[in-house]
């Protein structure tokens, strides 16, 4: 005989999963005892919205689902901005929280919530299991639906009974069978051939790498159609690190925050290839604009993408994996015009300015432009939300590590627990922070999962005791009315650091900030440099 | 744009909410859903009728398509397809009014189910314009009560919504 929670873990070792973020309670406590002693390591997070971010952020540098556990009621509650993240940022996850048991449901009995009724919206799909029969099918459905398609998170909610209960064996599926769900990856050959067709007519075309690139595994490919075409590229917030930021035909991120060139290059376009990016609002303010005198050609694995925000004269609807392959195949030794390339190259020149410098500041998008030389090419940087967002968005100079952020939801404290996540999935990597003072103090409780488990993650925190970017939008917006936005009572974050037993320093020059930086990135061990940053530094 | 939508999906709990979040999460209002099994147990058709410009009818058939359990979803045709509703109306009906009453019926092909000393009760089953046209024939007597169905509808000739 087998009980539910010892399938639970079979069906999570049987998907090959070595590490879950979680926080336990009474009604995930049958899982948690079988967990204790199997070959899975638990990491136990502080609140249960940092266990969805740090599976969020495992998913994205593993490339494989993240898992993370909550109990029932305001456990599960508590997971569901990190669910709502990932949903909007299309990240593969399996969130388990427990429920009470089944002749409890819906009498409102302590630490009960309806929480696949409250995900609902937030999902990719949700399960409430009703029979411990059921465990394998519902965990094989559920690691299928989340890592394929167009990726997103998968909600089992497992009442305290089905997690007891016993069954005869545990057999795990070999296959599913979702009669509803059959994604179409291949991309159709004729759409393709029409693309084709339509960008060696085109005089300046243009690609907008997307997220859809990354968690599609095809950067490299993606890197070479480039180089091979010499087509221009600009990318969401989402697809920063699709290409390395110094490559001559990168032109950097598009949209209210991004760069000057990027928009013009979109502006100027008479073509634009959207590769896995939905073209959201931030990224393009007036979509209808845009599509006026511009052939568009999208790419997505969702088709609900296509046509949504932008209007789309060729929509492609496949794995950027396989529209890829078929691409190049296609396109044959095209090259875009010399005059096309030589305009983009001089755009190039003007991508990366040097801000003023205020004295006894840290100029913030200076030294984030100076951090990747410092670090390993395979550095991963995990920005939170905010002005320091932007400030890594455009001046991180990404060679062949990841940029990870939240840019759909935008959720703020998502660095911390993310980068904890990346850090298990990439152990060997430098994984830094940045992050404000503002979210800093969103995610800090994570620095006690970060020295607990000895992590070696960087924090940089750019402290100006102010929320920089709301203010700036009072600023703009507002009439300069700070309401709300002046951060009184911070605490002093080298004695927080302190606390955790975490080394510290602060600096209030770049030089000092990046001679503390030499110092530590090679250290196995987690480290916060506060950053003090003038208040009216804007985003750009 | 009214139009009508078959939605085929696996018979488990929660789907109906889950389509019709989809609606009221984008501020859409549905004018009429109606739901049963089909020939196959394990699958549920859902009629939906509802209002909207064909940009918001075509997100919906997309966002519908990524629902799991949605199997199929199509959109019928205005002018191809029969549809039908069903409708109990309890009227007002004094032994005087009577005779008039059951003679509007009868031109209407609809039944009298239920008498009582002061009312009658009809049962109507067809397309919802007629009904709406059945139901203002009876108002000036007086309508107590009513109940309908939302619209149930089928392609006409050999076209069908099947798994």
């Amino acid at each position: 005989m087998i009980s539910g929670a010892e399938i639970m873990v079979k069906c999570l070792e049987a998907e090959g999963i070595s590490v879950v973020f979680g926080y336990p309670g009474a009604a995930i406590c049958p899982f948690y005892d079988k967990i204790y002693d199997s070959s899975i390591k638990h990491i136990l997070v502080r609140q249960e919205q940092n266990a969805a971010h740090a599976a969020s952020g495992y998913a994205r540098c593993s490339g494989k689902p993240g898992v993370c556990v909550a109990t029932s009621g305001p456990g599960a509650t508590n997971l569901i901005t990190g669910i709502a993240t990932a949903y909007t940022d299309s990240i593969p996850m399996i969130a388990i929280t427990g429920q009470v048991r089944t002749d409890l449901l819906g009498r409102d009995v302590f630490q009960e919530a309806d929480i696949t009724g409250a995900c609902e919206p937030f999902v990719k799909h949700s399960y409430l299991v009703n029979k411990t029969e059921d465990l394998p099918r519902v965990f094989k459905e559920a690691f299928h639906i989340a890592s394929t398609g167009r990726q997103g998170p998968v909600l089992i909610d497992i009442p305290m009974d089905i997690q007891t209960n016993e069954i005869e064996e545990f057999v795990y599926p070999d296959e599913v069978n979702i009669i509803g769900y059959k994604p179409n990856t291949k991309g159709h050959a004729i759409q393709v051939k029409k693309a084709v067709e339509a960008i060696k007519k085109s005089k300046r075309p243009l690609i907008v790498s997307g997220g859809g690139v990354l968690s599609s595994g095809v950067k490299l490919d993606f890197q070479r159609f480039a180089d091979t075409t010499k087509i221009p590229v600009i990318s969401t917030m989402m697809g920063i690190g699709v290409m390395p930021s110094e490559h001559e035909m990168y032109l950097g991120m598009l949209g209210t925050h991004g760069k000057k060139v990027a928009n013009r290059a979109l502006h100027e376009a008479d073509l634009v290839i959207v590769c896995g990016a939905r073209l959201g609002d931030r990224a393009v303010a007036a979509p209808h604009q845009m599509s006026e005198n511009t052939t568009v050609i999208h790419i997505d694995i969702d088709p609900a993408e296509i046509g949504k925000n932008v209007k789309t004269e060729i929509p492609i609807v496949g794995d950027m994996r396989n529209v890829l392959s078929m691409l190049i195949e296609n396109i044959g030794d095209y090259t875009v015009s010399d005059e096309w390339q030589n305009t983009v190259r001089a755009w190039k020149k003007d991508l990366f300015s040097t801000p003023p410098v205020f004295e006894g500041f840290v100029e913030p998008r200076t030294l984030v432009s100076h951090l990747s030389a410092m670090l390993h090419s395979k550095a991963i940087l995990v920005a939170d939300v905010g002005q320091n967002q932007i400030w890594c968005a455009n001046n991180f100079r990404i060679r062949e590590g990841r940029f990870l952020t939240t840019g759909g939801m935008g959720t703020m404290g998502y660095s911390i627990p993310a980068a904890v996540g990346a850090k298990f999935a990439r152990p060997t990597r430098d994984v830094i922070v940045v992050c404000g003072d503002g979210s800093f103090q969103m995610g800090l409780n994570e620095l006690a999962t970060i020295a607990g488990n000895n992590l070696g993650i960087k924090i940089i925190i750019m402290r100006n005791s102010r929320l920089g970017m709301v203010r700036e939008l009072q600023d703009n917006n507002y009439g300069g009315r700070h309401s709300a936005t002046i951060l009184q009572g911070d605490p002093d974050f080298l004695k927080i650091a302190e606390a955790y037993g975490i080394d510290s320093a602060q600096a209030s020059s770049n030089e000092e900030a990046e001679e503390i930086l030499k110092g530590i990135v090679d250290s196995d061990k987690p480290f916060i440099l506060v950053c003090n940053v003038y208040p009216d530094t804007p985003s750009i | 744009m009214q139009y009508t939508l078959s939605i085929l999906v696996e018979n488990q709990a929660g789907v109906l909410s889950k389509i019709s979040g989809l609606f009221s999460r984008r501020g859409f209002n549905i004018d009429s859903l109606a739901v049963g099994v089909t020939n196959d147990p394990n699958v549920s058709r859902i009629t939906i009728v509802a209002n909207g410009d064909e940009y918001v009818v075509e997100q919906l058939e997309k966002q519908l398509n990524k629902v799991i359990p949605v199997i199929k979803v199509k959109r019928l045709n205005e002018g191809e397809f029969i549809s039908r509703e069903l409708i109990l109306i309890k009227v007002h009906c004094p032994a005087a009014k009577r005779a008039e009453i059951i003679k509007t019926a009868e031109i209407m092909q609809a039944k009298i189910v239920d008498v009582a000393q002061s009312c009658v009760t009809v049962e109507y089953c067809e397309c919802a314009s007629r009904v709406n046209t059945l139901v203002d024939l009876l108002k000036p007597y007086g309508i107590r009560e009513i109940v309908r169905t939302g619209t149930v509808a089928i392609d006409r000739g050999t076209a069908s919504v099947s798994v």
